[in-house]
């Protein structure tokens, strides 16, 4: 589903290369964990996935369903089933959070040939999702994630990522802000998209998401790069020995 | 006096209006007082259109912007157009000839033309000074519009909208509107039209004690039109005036606002919305006096500029030395959508009372680059989302109204700029 080739990629404004040489695939049905080091790459390759203009590709290439998403915009790659939870939500001061989610979701239904959603059934939708993420409709009714908490706003991009139900998608440390109740919450909030047809990436810092979200596979980032994957195990043992043993295998 | 024009050739703009006057003075109603006013205004147009070297023209040089005025249209195929809100009543003014008027309920109403014929609006046509080159245009040429008095403590349920619609070439048009004590009412002044045009709209609004007003100036003229528009008022003790102002078109915009707060505990609220695309050049220009004491005011002017367009906001308030306790704030925000467009913002504060709070600012910012990468990165095409951050910026100054009706009539004009201009 994912195929990330020999992908070299910088900062546009200033030329510092963030990702060098990444090669990564992610196959469909599967949960992959993405680790690794504070300021190993992990969001910089999220933002790049989902076409953020501050980042330049300069070498390598992004397969999505066999297909470069080079050349696509953000809203194209979101039409086209890629969805990212970001680290850091950001706030939207004037967007209505509803009129923002009733235009998200049509302009992908748009995209995708499908009939816009009327408000009822839209309100339908949004209030059982929220309902499931145990989310206050009120909070819908403020501006997009102006004020939100920091769980709230995490909670806030799933409960998007199910009204959109993306094909690949990208979960940067969602779990980072959230108690633990929450946690459990959105994990079967993921855990209910898992599909054979869907991809889930999850970057993450922690073992303990892993336990309720299992992956398939742990790929460790380091310097822009994949130096190691693996299974499930392979993030106990970070959880035990921390990175250092597996830098020093890499280098 | 010769204050504006140390040249001696006209301008085509300045002959066209001299020139003109002799042809169309015979047409213009009003009695002997009010022909020595017109002559009194036309000389004032004789000293030349004022130029930046004037000081309230300072960001619009009139006389180098108005480079043409089209010739006075006999024949229109004008037609008024449907209200801004929903069941108001319409009071159309066609290329510069109101109907007669239809009885409304707590509202007197009568043709402008009559009231220069008896005389009632001779006081009003003198300028406000040598710089009040509007009202000099205005009250040379103004042919008619309308007069309304509301009664003392009546509450419109319906609004009324006085509109000024052409069909090109040259409209002089007045409102003049006496709000009763304690009356309530919302007064929309509509300005559009097809076609090339110079239009003069002046309007006067008397807010009598403890009466509520909210006024709404939609001007939406076609690319090619000049527009120079005066907006002046009064507002009465314990009295509350909202203006809110629209501007989406025009080539050469002047939108001057001049009121004065003469009753104690009186509340002025200005809020502006200029929506610049193409070659545009707008101007609003506000004079406020607090002259009584415990007066509050508020102004917030937004602006969303696109192409070449270019924008100003001149904002004087003067707090007179007995108006204590005034507390005044304003607020010039643009966001700015294209490199080539530009908006000057110039505050003033005169202030010669010593117990007051007043307060300005002005900033000039872009749409930013992470907001529109997180609509995008839910599947919002860029121009929707660009959309839906410009309709943001706005968003605070159209939601104050409250007035849902109103609300949705505004945000449905500012989808339809958008969707032509964004
Ligand atoms: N736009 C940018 N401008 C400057 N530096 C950047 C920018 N984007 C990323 N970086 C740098 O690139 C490196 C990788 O950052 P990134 O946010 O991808 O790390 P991360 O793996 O997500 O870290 P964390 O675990 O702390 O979230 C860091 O050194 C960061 O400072
Ligand atoms: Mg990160």
């Amino acid at each position: 589903m994912l195929e990330i080739r020999n992908l070299h990629a910088r900062i546009a404004e200033d030329g510092t290369e963030i990702i060098r040489g990444l090669n990564l695939t992610v196959n469909a049905g599967e949960v992959a964990a993405i680790m690794g080091p504070n300021g190993s790459g992990k969001s910089t390759l999220s933002y790049i996935l989902a076409g953020r203009e501050d980042y330049e590709v300069t070498e390598g290439d992004i397969l999505y369903n066999g297909e470069s998403i080079l050349e696509m915009d953000p809203a194209e790659r979101a039409s086209a089933g890629i969805f990212l939870a970001f680290q850091y939500p950001m706030e939207i001061p004037g967007v209505a959070t509803m009129e923002f989610l009733k235009t998200a979701i049509n302009a992908q239904r748009k995209a995708r040939g499908e009939e816009e959603l009327k408000i009822p059934d839209l309100l339908k939708r949004v209030r059982a999702a929220a309902d499931e993420l145990n989310m206050d409709m009120s909070m819908l009714k403020r501006p997009l994630n102006v004020g939100f908490s920091g769980g709230e706003k995490k909670r806030a991009e799933i409960l998007q990522m199910k009204l959109l139900e993306p094909k690949l998608c990208v979960l940067d440390e969602t779990d980072s802000g959230l108690d633990i109740d929450a946690l459990k919450i959105v994990a079967e909030g993921v855990n209910s998209l898992r599909s054979p047809d869907r991809a889930v990436v999850v970057i993450t810092h922690y073992q303990r998401l892993l336990d309720y979200i299992v992956p398939d596979k742990v790929h460790v980032l380091y310097r822009g790069q994949v130096i190691k994957s693996g299974d499930k195990e392979l993030a106990l043992e970070l959880e035990k020995n921390g990175y250092a043993g597996i830098i020093g295998e890499a280098a | 006096m010769n204050l504006h024009a140390p040249t001696t050739t006209r301008t085509a703009a300045e002959a066209a209006l001299i020139d003109g006057f002799a042809d169309r003075i015979s047409d213009l109603p009003g009695d002997a007082d009010v022909t020595v006013r017109r002559d009194e205004a036309l000389e004032q147009l004789k000293a030349g259109l004022p130029t930046r070297r004037v000081e309230a023209w300072h960001y619009t040089d009139l006389r180098r912007l108005l480079s043409s005025v089209p010739a006075h249209k006999l024949e229109t195929d004008a037609q008024a157009v449907a209200p801004l809100i929903d069941r108001a009543l319409v009071l159309p003014v066609v290329n510069g000839v109101a109907a007669n008027p239809t009885a409304i309920e707590g509202v007197s109403v009568s043709r402008l033309a009559d009231r220069l014929i008896d005389g009632d609006l001779t006081q009003r046509l003198a300028a406000a000074g040598p710089d009040d080159t509007v009202g000099a245009i205005n009250a040379a040429f103004v042919s008619d519009g309308y007069w309304l008095e509301i009664a003392e403590n009546a509450e419109l349920e319906r609004a009324l909208e006085l509109q000024n619609v052409h069909s090109g070439g040259q409209v002089h048009s007045r409102f003049a509107v006496k709000a009763g004590a304690g009356s309530k009412s919302t007064i929309v002044e509509r300005q559009t039209g097809t076609d090339d045009v110079l239009v003069s709209s002046v309007s006067h609004l008397d807010v009598g004690d403890g009466a509520e007003v909210l006024w709404i100036v939609l001007q939406e003229q076609p690319e090619a039109a000049s527009h120079l528009a005066q907006f002046t008022a009064s507002i009465g003790k314990d009295a509350k005036l909202t203006v809110f102002i629209m501007n989406s078109g025009g080539k050469l915009v002047r939108q001057e606002v001049r009121v004065v707060a003469t009753g104690e505990g009186s509340e002025f609220r200005l809020r502006g919305i200029n929506l610049l695309a193409g070659e545009t050049h707008c101007d609003v220009t506000m004079v406020l006096d607090h002259l009584a004491p415990s007066t509050y005011s508020t102004e917030t002017v937004r602006n969303v500029v696109t192409g070449k367009a270019n924008g100003v906001f001149q904002g004087q308030i003067r707090v007179a030395r007995d108006a204590q306790k005034t507390d005044a704030k304003m607020a010039c925000n643009t966001l700015l959508l294209s490199d080539e467009g530009g908006f000057s913002a110039k505050p003033e504060l005169e202030i010669f009372a010593d117990d007051v709070a007043c307060g300005h600012g002005a900033t000039v910012t872009e749409i930013e680059a992470d907001h529109l990468f997180y609509l995008m990165a839910r599947g919002i095409d860029e121009k929707t989302a660009r959309g839906l951050l410009v309709k943001a910026f706005l968003a605070e100054v159209i939601e104050e109204l409250e007035d849902e009706a109103v609300i949705e009539a505004l945000e449905e004009k500012l989808a339809a700029w958008f969707a032509a201009h964004g």
